[in-house]
């Protein structure tokens, strides 16, 4: 028997027995103010309103529900592209960025902080920065800023300021506790944009309300088109899980549709070398929420890989554990070599090259039974940040 | 009556806590730097526990943490390196850490341990309020374990209240928004809510951290609380030297009048 379960947040934080806020006294007035006001300032009319105009006429909004012909035949199933690539700045990190930015303003914020693994949400946080005047410092891992250099001039050509997190392993959760030791630092005039749908409650549920536009649309433009506001099946890749908990916010409730995750395996869930973090991570506390975390037993928290950076976090949203843990979305592990070949068959079968994080969800295709379904993939991101990746790996 | 309460039940000026990383510089050192700090005089000795991503730390107690793991440090071997602890000393001993090597260690394994070794206090800054009484305070109590919360400069009055109420030992009153380590001036501002919580009477005693690495800051803190705490600074001295002497001279600059 399926029972009617809630998969958001509870008003204590959590989801199931994930979230929560873990963060220090020094966090703790930022973490209440923001607990006190984000549902309150983000119903206002005046917010909506300045939201769906900046989505629409800024970033582009409504993004297309693209069926793809090809891709579908191959597949024999009813396949549609969420694409999310064509927002402005290439992915749907933007969608939360206007977002927090708005909801900084109205509590009267002036500086902004965020954190940055491959580039994509520090590149999403320096263009809002730019749009709206607003300060702007972006910790990245000293390591990530060499590999992904392109988006360490893109930030600096936007006007933020890129601060090189040299701590630990010198990179994405680093740049995550270098923002976080910031923002302990500066607690009264700054405002922390985080990039996913991880850290202490409210961020897990801000992030996925602010992304929850991608379900929105997808409801209304399915039913435009199949005359159902429903697919069988909603593909996403998972690594904090931004994009997927905005694609699935809809259907949460919704039994007849499967929620189906794709995280990165690296060079396989039984190598060292992976972020596949259902598979490899067991319970914990990273960064203000309890989750899945990639760990050592004595519990210090491991560093993960993946050929895509945007994947390449210890840990998973607590909304994510939730949905593992209870059976509602299931979990596919994809190696770097199953998503680079995905991410080629989507240039080759419908002319559109995805960001290596997109790959993975495609890949899933392979890995459960699609056949005669309705299925939507989130084409999270577009894949021009990846062409040196596409051409070192070279199989094309 | 744990030993936390029995230091203040004698000494209501003064207290000197001091902080150092298990397993720095060299991983046996641990019980040596401790059997040194109460021989020189300090009245509570507080040991972290090392963890790959302690937020709340500046980059000398990072940077101790971090080469304390490379070495091997763990909780499991802290607590094997305690286990003679209450033969050599007598002060109260508390553990500092971030909630997850506990979590991951167990958390009634790791009370019943604080308890069999003979610690008497914990700082988890990460394990918030809720979270404590809800999931966490009942173990606490059963095995005697102080829990020690942590206010700051943000910290509302109704707050400050609410953690008075909660706390047993003493309250870690932090001097500043700010991660360990950071060097300052004492400010205007800062005395101002120095004075501020002094005011509100609280039954349990403060001590000040953060911030606190010499005698002059040491004394200034002792103004408005019970005494201090100096973590960073000690590290500091620890990297410089860290002989027997060294740290005994070390103690001796801050408490000797």
């Amino acid at each position: 028997m399926i029972t009617k379960e809630n998969y958001k947040v509870n008003s204590k934080g959590y989801y199931g027995k994930f979230g929560g806020a873990y963060v220090p006294e020094m966090l703790l007035p930022n973490i209440l103010e923001l607990q006190e006001n984000y549902l309150e300032i983000t119903s206002r009319p005046s917010f909506k309103k300045e939201f769906d105009y900046l989505l629409k006429d800024y970033v582009g909004r409504p993004t297309p529900l693209y069926l793809a012909q090809r891709m579908s035949e191959k597949y024999q199933a009813q396949i549609f592209l969420k694409r999310e690539d064509l927002c402005h700045t290439g992915a749907h990190k933007v969608n939360n960025t206007i977002g927090q930015i708005l909801l900084a303003k109205a509590l009267n914020k002036k500086k902004i902080i965020a954190e940055t693994g491959a580039g994509q949400h520090g590149v999403a946080t320096a263009t809002v920065c730019a749009l709206m005047g607003m300060e702007c410092i972006i910790y990245m891992g000293a390591v990530d800023m060499v590999r992904q250099r392109p988006n360490v001039e893109r930030m600096k050509i936007l006007g933020a300021e890129i601060r090189a997190a040299e701590s630990g392993s010198k990179t994405l959760k680093d740049a995550t506790n270098e923002a976080m030791r910031h923002w302990i630092n500066h607690p009264t005039d700054t405002h922390y944009i985080i990039g996913s749908v991880v850290g202490p409650h409210p961020y897990p549920d801000l992030v996925a309300r602010f992304q929850s536009v991608i379900s929105e649309e997808i409801k209304y433009q399915l039913n435009e088109q199949i005359g159902r506001d429903h697919p069988d099946m909603v593909i996403a890749c998972v690594g904090g899980g931004s994009n997927a908990a905005g694609a699935f916010y809809h259907y949460l409730d919704r039994p007849e549709v499967q929620l189906i995750a794709a995280e990165a395996a690296g060079l396989g869930i039984d190598n060292k070398k992976s972020a596949a973090t259902t598979f490899l991570g067991t319970e914990g506390v990273l960064h203000g929420s309890k989750t899945l975390l990639m760990q050592t037993a004595d519990g210090q928290v491991t560093e993960p890989y993946s050929i895509s950076a945007g994947l390449d976090y210890p840990g998973i949203g607590p909304i994510h554990a939730h949905l593992f843990d209870s059976g509602r979305a299931h979990f596919c592990a994809v190696t770097d070599e199953e998503a680079m070949h995905a991410g080629i068959d989507l240039s080759r079968l419908e002319g559109i090259i995805p960001a290596i994080e997109t790959a993975h969800a495609i890949s899933a295709l392979d890995k459960i039974e699609v056949k005669d379904k309705v299925v939507v993939i989130n084409v999270s991101g577009r894949g021009d940040k990846d062409l040196d990746t596409y051409i070192t790996w070279g199989k094309y | 009556m744990n030993r936390i309460d029995e230091v203040f039940s004698k000494k209501k000026k003064g207290v000197l806590n001091i902080y150092f990383t298990a397993g720095y510089p060299k991983i046996n050192d641990t019980l040596r730097i401790a059997r040194t700090l109460e021989a020189a005089g300090v009245d509570i000795i507080e040991i972290g526990i090392p963890y790959s991503d302690p937020i709340a730390d500046g980059p000398t107690i990072q940077d101790s943490s971090q080469k304390a793991l490379d070495a091997g440090m763990s909780l499991k071997l802290l607590m094997r390196q305690l286990q003679d602890l209450r033969k050599h000393i007598k002060i109260p001993v508390i553990l500092m850490g971030y909630i997850n090597p506990v979590l991951q260690y167990g958390f009634t394994k790791f009370c019943q341990d604080c308890k069999e070794v003979g610690i008497d206090g914990v700082i988890l800054p990460d394990l918030p309020m809720q979270e404590y009484a809800e999931m966490y305070q009942v173990t606490f109590e059963e095995y005697g374990i102080y829990n020690i919360f942590l206010m700051t400069p943000q910290t509302s009055e109704k707050r400050v209240l609410q953690i008075n109420e909660a706390s047993k030992g003493f309250i870690y009153m932090v001097s500043s928004a700010s991660i360990t380590g950071a060097k300052q001036e004492v400010s205007q501002a800062q005395i101002d809510y120095f004075e501020r919580i002094q005011k509100m009477n609280l039954s349990v005693q403060r001590l000040i951290g953060f911030g606190i690495s010499n005698k002059e800051t040491f004394d200034n803190a002792c103004q408005y609380a019970s005494g201090a705490i100096i973590g960073s600074a000690f590290i500091n001295q620890l990297n410089k030297d860290d002989s027997d002497e060294a740290i005994t001279s070390f103690v001796g600059s801050i408490i000797n009048p």
